[in-house]
């Protein structure tokens, strides 16, 4: 049976990751999988993060660029660790 | 051995026009708002008809009435309706829609109340009603290419889901169909906002790619600007779309375009319920983000199935169109599975391959056209929704 991933990685550029089920709890040892080549590693969430809601792969900073599909989709307004929460609360649009 | 698209049959309606139906509707169409009432009298009338009431009609000049009558006549003229009931307030413009829906060979025929009064008009339109139903019924399916169908799709209530699976499963069955002649179309030019410059690389002539640059600018400068109250960041991405973990605008356009596939590209760019006229193949329409009014536009063009990927579940419907809902969200699921009529989970889950799903929603797809009813069909959802583009006189 497939071992089923806490987190999903659309290109191997990206910084962040989407998580994939429901209820996952802070020091989950997570199973990550990259889409763009089926590539995999484990990661430790740091927070209780929802469904569909990102994660940060490495330290981002405050300025940081964030990398998804391989495209800029914004920056980083607060910073996150590695295996933290990146939502509106510390990531925004460059546009506006 | 792959499935042969190409050779692909459905069981559908032939209409006058050479175009194919996948239902078969009666439809009584009210010209103006106050000619709903009439409309919705004659449907109650007759059973097998359907009324289609609107907000609007009446003292509405210039490039927004013509976008009223493309929208009216074109729903009438859908190769879903076998045979419509026109009814207006006064007979001008109610000539002027049964005039329209006409050229496609099929019956109609106009009503209108003035000098006439209600019951006088739902007595005429009535009895023709019924004559249209009994012809209707008797019409008989005949087996057509599977890509002579026209496919629509828009998403709603997007997640980052949406971008992971049920996207890129609608992009994966225009790439497996439009190369063997089926018509495709996506829009949604709010939506696009930070993946502009890629859905200008996506059209397949410089022209097409141009056509869309201007359309998407304008949208920026005769809406976005003049009314903008601080920024976009309240609307777009919506509440609902943050909640499903959407951060910016950018984010969401990214998983909006993989609706289109990865080889698919845009022969030519529409305006709101344009008929496409370059041949087979995929166009950009200028439509709303809003799911019920882009989905009436591109009814109204003529596609006769729409396909909607839905990651935290969007519900809407279509009178004339099957509305077939796509989800990967397991949550969704769990808690709305009502609604949804392909199930594509195990994308996330890594039990199904994009390919896969791309395969159950062309196979989905096959069914509706031989006459599955959709969850929203089932449900009851006939959102019929008109764009306007400025006030009435």
């Amino acid at each position: 049976m497939t071992k089923q991933p806490q987190l999903l990685v659309h290109d191997k550029a990206d910084n962040v990751g989407v998580i994939v089920v429901e209820s996952l709890a802070a020091g989950t040892d997570m199973l990550v999988v990259c889409t763009e080549d089926n590539s995999d590693f484990r990661l430790t969430a740091k927070a209780d993060i929802p469904i569909g809601h990102k994660v940060a792969l490495k330290d981002l900073s405050e300025g940081d660029t964030v990398i998804k599909y391989g495209e800029d989709i914004g920056r980083m307004v607060a910073p996150a660790e590695t295996g933290g929460h990146v939502h509106t609360h510390n990531c925004k649009t460059k546009r506006w | 051995m792959p499935f042969d698209f190409k050779q692909a049959t459905v069981n559908a309606w032939r209409r006058e026009n050479g175009r194919v139906g996948v239902r078969n509707h009666v439809v009584i169409l009210p010209v103006d708002d106050i000619s709903n009432a009439a409309c919705e009298a004659v449907a109650n009338n007759v059973k097998g008809t359907m009324a289609i009431p609107h907000a609007y009609g009446r003292l509405q000049f210039g490039e927004d009435l013509d976008l009223h009558f493309r929208t009216m006549i074109g729903t009438g003229a859908n190769p879903n309706v076998a045979a419509v009931i026109v009814i207006g307030i006064e007979p001008e413009w109610t000539k002027q829609m049964v005039d329209g829906i006409a050229k496609t060979g099929k019956p109609v025929e106009g009503f209108w109340i003035e000098q006439n009064g209600d019951f006088e008009t739902i007595r005429k339109a009535s009895w023709k009603a019924k004559e249209f139903v009994h012809w209707a019924t008797e019409l008989q399916k005949e087996e057509v290419p599977l890509t002579d169908l026209w496919v629509s799709t828009k998403c709603g209530e997007s997640d980052t889901t949406t971008g992971l699976s049920s996207c890129p499963t609608v992009g994966n069955m225009y790439d497996k169909l439009l190369p063997h002649g089926l018509y495709g179309v996506f829009g949604e030019t709010s939506e696009i906002t930070g993946a502009e410059h890629i859905c200008k690389s996506r059209a397949a002539t410089p022209e097409a790619g141009e056509k869309f640059m201007k359309t998407f600018q304008a949208y920026q400068d005769e809406v976005i600007e003049p009314f903008k109250t601080s920024d976009l960041s309240d609307s777009q991405p919506t509440k609902g779309n943050i909640l499903g973990g959407l951060t910016t605008i950018e984010e969401k356009a990214l998983g909006n375009l993989e609706k289109i596939g990865r080889t698919s590209s845009y022969i030519d760019v529409l305006e709101p319920a344009e008929a496409p006229a370059q041949g087979p193949g995929l166009y950009y329409m200028d439509t709303s983000s809003a799911a019920a009014e882009c989905v009436t536009l591109m009814a109204a063009a003529g596609y006769v199935i729409h396909t909607f990927p839905t990651g935290q579940g969007n519900v809407v419907g279509n009178p004339i169109v099957p509305v077939i809902k796509i989800s990967g969200n397991p949550r969704t699921l769990r808690t709305m599975a009502e609604h949804i009529d392909v199930d594509v989970t195990g994308v996330l889950s890594r039990e199904m391959t994009i390919d896969q799903a791309g395969d159950a929603l062309i196979e989905m797809v096959s069914r509706t056209a031989n006459g599955r009813v959709t969850a929203a069909e089932a449900l009851g959802h006939r959102e019929f929704s008109m764009t306007k583009l400025y006030r009435s006189a």
